[in-house]
């Protein structure tokens, strides 16, 4: 199974590098490095949210108010910043991981303790969160001129040659990949999401792990919440509005099963970066933006083939799929 | 002679790195049972499945009735007149018993509609000719396992099937859901059906077929008349060498009581259950299908809260609320489910074996991946499992070497109480004597067995006492000193002395 998934991982790669082969005999400067690295930078923000949407899919829930919870968030440090200009930035930071993961726990709480099926739970935060948003700022926006300098430079200063933000998604990369090979807690995920019912038989607890997963989901959209709003430095109401589908859609790209328990940190960048370079490079070359969106959503589909075939040739049968 | 309705020839199938089928032969003839017999993993299952249009074969010829046919897909097969019974029946719960006899060859009426009259009064018909006693209105869910059965053998009547397959159709029913199934059987044989009987137990083979074919390792090894064939050379022929069924006699010293369960009581499954198990004691729960064993275990393992009653592990009372709470008091649970519950399929050996141990094997909350190996080595070592390595998916094992992957992960959380539901129930013969003895071993070790079977002789053979359960009650605890069989099937049927 896993020299599965590693091709098919390849096989993304691949396809990300056609795309950029492509992209450079049109526009030979495409390629330089400096402009790679700010395909990269740019798509930090999904790799990010794709990794926490990942480990919710994982454990067969779905966080839908990722994209929520990234703008209360953010409109939440942004009014601080603008209030209280003095508190020091990594402190909040720091808070906009807490508030998302109080947002992302309370999604886990009323799947853990009520049994309601995610999709519905996060349906309903999802509008919660987009409204709260509203009630906080009432409908205002808060722009650069509100924002202090620092909070805004932060995550644009370079580290090694390498942006700032860049350097968060390596962080959290990391950390989420420990998390998923080299921790009991991550072993949890992959074990309630392949067979939910032996895991309660071997002492697993699967509301609470899922419950960790919505938690993990909630940090990571809090933390992407301060560093949207200081990338596009303004924070309004229609931040990051519907891209709850665009993260799901880099989850699944990346060979993250819908149906739990299949998928990895690797395979979740990939898709994530797969998307970026196709939002980013294409307009390059003059593609319209409808047909970025057919691109994005022929590589869902093929992806979806390609991991179907990839669970049949695994040995499972028809009847078994029939069954479950 | 009378001629077979379904000949295979030169069945081949392969899947990568298994050879599942080799050339195999079957012919099966109009009103006849042939048995078709194997030890899990040789191969009865993928011919099924050939037969029913879910597999492609690589090479052979299926014929029905001399006409060679061509099963791409279910509903060809069913077409070709073969139907199968399976061992968890494929019936829908949300629809009506009559919707699951005509699902997809309802009858319509002149404008194309589902004729809904004609299917329910059709439907009751059949039904009452098997004299179930089942209304065809009924949501099926309301029906128990047997009836289901019966339900599906009814489909099988509805569609005019001619090649009846019952894939060990018994493995649920309780003594006396089994006898109705025969009697269904011998009406299945009236109608001049063919039919393919496959079951792991030899007492319900020498009762009903006919014939017998027998595979190992995926090649056709041996078929017969069963009247001709003493039971011993089938077994011979299947496992390739001559297995005694003597359950390993064991001496162990029989200590204090370990775990004490005392009115222990549920609002609707069990009431006031009591029973204590000692140390280095295999404690027997016999009783019917439904009689309550599995929940009473379910509850002092933590899956289900009780009413009343309490439990009492070494002298210390405990209230396991969860499974996890059991296993970190010392009592686990070999569920019945092997599939469903009892291994995480897609999942390596290793991580199966590991996974309620992770505490241990990790070092300040990280994993470590050669412990987890060292403790499965360990531990499916110690039960002789069968598999190319440690890192093989468990879903390619077979039942057998599931069960043993279930029983290793637990001991390697080293229990006080193990508690065995239906441990052997739908695995070889092979497989089954080798926990047989492994259970022997862990009361020698000092553990107490909790036993739940519905198998007289395994219940016989490897109990020191026996509970007896019916209808969520405790019947009776019996020492077991040369109790008679008939004892305990009175005691769980409720059937009072009679005077013959």
């Amino acid at each position: 199974m896993n020299r599965l998934l590693k091709t098919r991982e390849l096989w993304l790669a691949l396809a990300i590098l056609a795309v950029l082969v492509l992209v450079t005999i049109r526009f030979p400067r495409f390629a330089q490095p400096g402009n790679l690295l700010t395909i990269f930078n740019d798509t930090s923000i999904l790799m990010m949210l794709a990794l926490g949407q990942m480990a919710v899919i994982l454990t067969r829930s779905i966080d839908l108010s990722m994209a929520s919870n990234l703008a209360l968030t953010g409109m939440i440090v942004a009014m601080v910043n603008a209030a209280f200009p003095m508190i020091p930035i990594p402190l909040l930071i720091a808070a906009s991981v807490a508030i998302g993961a109080g947002l992302g726990a309370f999604n886990g709480v009323l799947v853990w303790k009520l049994d309601i099926p995610p999709i519905v739970v996060t349906l309903g935060t999802l509008t919660i969160y987009r409204g709260l948003v509203f009630v906080i700022s009432g409908g205002a926006w808060v722009n650069a001129a509100q924002m202090s300098p620092d909070f805004i430079q932060l995550q644009r200063g370079s580290f090694l040659g390498l942006p700032i933000l860049s350097w968060f998604a390596i962080v959290v990369a990391a950390l989420v990949y420990v998390l998923m090979t080299r921790t009991p807690q991550g072993r949890a995920f992959y074990a309630i999401g392949v067979n939910p019912t032996a895991s309660v038989y071997t002492g697993i607890n699967v509301g609470q792990t899922k419950f960790w997963a919505f938690v993990l989901s909630g940090a990571i959209s809090g933390l992407c919440g301060y560093l949207w709003i200081s990338r596009y430095v303004i924070a309004s109401v229609e931040v990051a509005s519907g891209y709850e589908l665009t993260i799901i859609a880099a989850c699944v790209i990346g060979g993250v099963s819908i149906a739990g328990g299949i998928g990895t940190v690797a395979g979740a960048l990939l898709g994530a970066l797969f998307l970026g370079v196709v939002n980013n490079a294409l307009p390059v070359i003059g593609v319209s933006p409808f047909w970025q969106m057919a691109i994005s959503g022929a590589a869902i589909l093929i992806a979806v083939v390609l991991n179907a075939r990839g669970e049949t040739r695994k040995g499972r049968v028809i009847l078994k799929r029939a069954e479950a | 002679m009378t001629e077979p309705i379904l000949t295979l020839t030169g069945i081949s199938k392969s899947f990568p790195g298994v050879r599942a089928l080799h050339e195999v032969a079957l012919e099966l003839y109009p009103g006849q049972v042939t048995a078709l017999i194997g030890e899990n993993g040789a191969g009865k299952s993928t011919l099924v499945k050939v037969m029913t249009g879910i597999y492609q074969p690589d090479a052979g010829e299926i014929r029905v009735r001399g006409q060679v046919v061509n099963l791409p897909t279910a509903h060809s097969a069913s077409a070709a007149g073969i139907t199968a019974i399976h061992q968890e029946t494929v019936l829908f719960d949300d629809l009506t018993v009559a919707e699951n006899i005509y699902l997809g060859h309802a009858p319509k009426t002149r404008f194309g509609l589902i004729d809904w009259q004609t299917m329910r009064r059709e439907a009751q018909l059949t039904l009452d000719s098997m004299a179930a006693g089942i209304d065809a209105g009924m949501p099926l869910k309301e029906l128990g396992i047997a009836k289901k059965h019966l339900v599906a053998v009814a489909r099988a009547l509805s569609v005019d099937a001619q090649v009846v397959i019952m894939d060990e159709p018994t493995a649920a029913l309780s003594q006396k859901e089994i006898e109705e199934l025969y009697v269904l059987v011998d009406l299945l044989k009236q109608d001049g059906k063919a039919i393919l009987f496959i079951s792991h137990k030899f007492d319900e083979i020498y009762r009903i077929a006919d014939r017998y074919t027998v595979f190992r390792d995926g090649e056709m090894v041996g078929k017969g008349m069963i009247a001709d064939t003493p039971q011993g050379e089938v077994v011979r022929m299947m496992v390739g060498r001559s297995v005694d069924q003597i359950f390993p006699k064991r001496e162990t010293a029989i200590g204090e009581p370990v775990l004490a369960v005392d009115g222990l009581s549920h609002p609707t499954e069990f009431e006031d259950i009591a029973f204590a198990v000692r140390k280095g004691e295999i404690l027997g729960f016999y009783g019917l299908v439904g009689a309550g064993r599995s929940e009473v275990m379910q509850a002092v393992f933590g899956m289900t809260p009780v009413s009343a009653g309490t439990i009492t592990l070494e002298g210390r009372a405990i209230a396991p609320r969860s499974p996890a709470d059991a296993v970190e008091a010392g009592i686990v649970y070999v569920p019945e489910e092997r599939g469903k519950q009892g291994v995480i399929t897609g999942e390596p050996i290793f991580k199966n074996v590991s996974l309620p141990s992770l505490g241990k094997t990790s070092r300040s909350g990280f994993l470590r991946m050669a412990e987890e190996f060292k403790l499965s080595r360990t531990y499916t070592g110690r039960l002789d499992l069968r598999a190319s390595s440690l890192s093989q998916n468990v879903s390619t094992l077979s039942g057998g070497n599931q069960q043993k992957v279930v029983i290793a992960k637990w001991l390697a959380t080293l229990p006080k109480v193990i508690i065995l539901d239906e441990p052997t129930k739908g695995i070889d013969i092979g497989s089954k004597a080798a926990v047989h003895e492994f259970m022997g071993e862990l009361v020698a070790q000092g553990l107490s067995v909790i036993m739940v079977s519905s198998e007289l002789p395994e219940i016989l053979g490897m109990s020191d006492r026996i509970v007896v359960m019916r209808d969520g009650l405790v019947v009776d605890t019996l020492d077991n000193d040369g109790l008679a069989p008939e004892t305990l099937v009175r005691l769980a049927a409720g059937i009072v002395e009679d005077a013959a």
